[in-house]
């Protein structure tokens, strides 16, 4: 491993922390736009962890140890999972630990944390989200790998770094295999990441919430971390999304030349992206939570139609 | 992976039809439902352009012209005509159960990719992968007929059926004789309009367009 890959791993690891509330600040910004509303600004996200951070926090009195360390491995997670998809180069010394399906795993086990911690205090509200959590959890994962096995099979490797080489340095191939996996990945990023579809973010309404109803109890930094915590998984899955559907562009190994171009075209994919999400969700009505399962179905079934079609019409027979 | 562009933007078609062929499938509303079998017509109508122009097939110009001009543009607009003088525009079904229809279609799906197996080996055409898909998206269709109960959903899977039997004909043998296909363009259009006014017979008859009402042979 060369210092320089170190140091750009360092980079990285910083960029997605203060790139991901600034994501999430544009998203917001787009929605108010599309809402006739002026919005708060792309700085908002910052401003809010700030305010947080500055609060005292309260804990329940029966808040146990797992309650208080959540906010930190839920924070630690998805720093990890977005430091490691290789967005802007592919020469990344942390990337080889964690293949696609450990990634997986690394959401699945902040999951698992956040529901428990949900759990934990004994509120109706926080188990009542932390199931719904796991209904949706359960639903999309599988949607999820079967997406990412797709992308593996073209590349024939599960790791990420490949798969991202593969994609963005073979001549332009048009997989329609991909089109389906792309249209049930959008459909698990809306699901994983709470937004209007399957849960609206902006919910003040108890009843319907999800993520939102199991940080109920949290408060200053804890509730800081678990946002910010969020803020790096949307950016996570989509700089996911990046890497797999539109990877050109990508610095490939070692070429720091190519750098500043990579951040550059990242830069407005995630704008585009970013907003192209927040016009999906001002054009769709959150649905009830039964209609969930069928629009998770949907997904699965539409990566698992990606994979088939993979074997139809891109394997030389 | 050496396949040449045209035939990469074919299985792109391909499995653009495939996806609004479980589109429609899931599709509740019957508006969307008409947008989504216009839609079905565009892609079809490139793929077969691009078809025709890989293959230098002059013929499938024209055809691909007539989907234009008949899939795109006038049954959509006779259908939208149509519901709007029913009244039915913004009419729902929950009457069927998603996933599992879903499940079904994916079954159908394997099925169909296995029957078309030995058939595409045995073409010589660019397109024959895609002839999977081709019966897949007729199966579908079918499928969509079956599980409907309204008369315009009924229509709607009856002429995406035609869609995908059309390409199907493409994707084998790049398409049938320029007679054949008029013919059947005018038996889709005339069809159309027998069955337009069927939809109101049906409405003065038992008050709905749900064709449930037509299993009772005797009124209670």
């Amino acid at each position: 491993m060369s210092y320089s890959a170190l140091l750009f791993q360092l980079v990285q690891n910083a960029m997605v922390l203060l790139a991901a509330p600034l994501l999430l600040g544009w998203i917001n910004q787009c929605r108010a736009i599309l809402q006739n509303r002026s919005g708060a600004g792309v700085l908002q996200p910052f401003r809010n962890l700030i305010k947080l951070f500055h609060k005292d926090a309260i804990l329940a009195y029966n808040a146990s140890l797992l309650f208080r360390a959540t906010p930190y491995i839920l924070f630690a997670c998805m720093w990890l999972a977005a430091a490691l998809i290789p967005v802007l180069a592919t020469d990344l010394p942390l990337s080889p630990v964690v293949d696609v399906i450990a990634l997986v795993g690394i959401f699945a086990l902040a999951r698992v944390f956040i529901s428990l911690a949900a759990m934990d205090i004994g509120t109706a509200f926080g188990s009542m989200g932390a199931r719904r959590e796991m209904l949706v959890g359960f639903l999309a994962e599988p949607a999820l790998l079967m997406v990412l096995f797709t992308a593996s099979t073209i590349s024939q490797s599960t790791s990420l770094i490949t798969i991202v080489e593969a994609l963005a340095q073979k001549q332009f191939v048009l997989y329609p295999s991909m089109t389906f996996a792309a249209v049930a990945f959008i459909m698990v990023l809306l699901a994983e990441n709470a937004r209007v579809p399957v849960d609206n973010p902006a919910t003040h309404l108890e009843l319907t919430m999800i993520h939102e109803a199991m940080i109920l109890e949290y408060s200053a930094r804890h509730l800081a971390l678990i946002e910010w915590a969020s803020a790096l998984k949307l950016l996570a899955f989509m700089t996911l999304g990046i890497a797999l559907f539109l990877p050109w562009g990508i610095a490939e190994n070692g070429d720091w030349a190519a750098l500043p171009i990579a951040l550059l075209l990242v830069f407005m994919k995630l704008l585009i992206g970013g907003a192209g999400l927040a016009l999906l969700e001002t054009l769709t009505a959150k649905m009830r939570i039964f209609r969930v399962p069928e629009f998770m179905g949907t997904a699965f079934l539409l990566a698992v139609l990606g994979l088939l079609t993979h074997f139809l019409l891109e394997v030389p027979a | 992976m050496n396949i040449p562009l045209t035939a990469q933007i074919i299985n792109m078609c391909a499995s653009l039809l495939l996806l609004i062929a479980f589109a429609m499938l899931s599709q509740r509303r019957i508006l969307s439902l008409i947008n989504l079998f216009a839609l079905q017509g565009l892609v079809l109508s490139i793929s077969t352009a691009v078809v025709a122009y890989s293959s230098n097939q002059s013929h499938l110009y024209y055809s691909a012209g007539l989907t234009l001009l008949l899939k795109v543009l006038l049954l959509p607009w006779i259908l939208h005509q149509l519901i709007r003088r029913l009244n039915v525009k913004w009419d729902v079904e929950t009457m069927f159960n998603i996933p599992t229809v879903m499940l079904i279609g994916l079954v159908l799906v394997i099925f169909s990719f296995n029957l078309a197996a030995p058939i595409s080996q045995m073409a010589g055409t660019i397109t024959k992968s895609t002839l999977g898909i081709a019966i897949a998206s007729v199966l579908l269709s079918f499928l969509m007929m079956i599980t409907r109960s309204k008369a315009v959903p009924q229509v709607v899977g009856f002429l995406a059926m035609e869609n995908g039997l059309f390409f199907a004909a493409t994707s084998a043998t790049y398409g049938m004789p320029m007679v054949v296909e008029l013919g059947i363009a005018l038996d889709v259009l005339v069809g159309m309009f027998i069955l337009g006014i069927f939809f109101f017979q049906i409405r003065v008859a038992f008050d709905s367009l749900d064709l449930k009402h037509m299993e009772k042979l005797k009124e209670d």
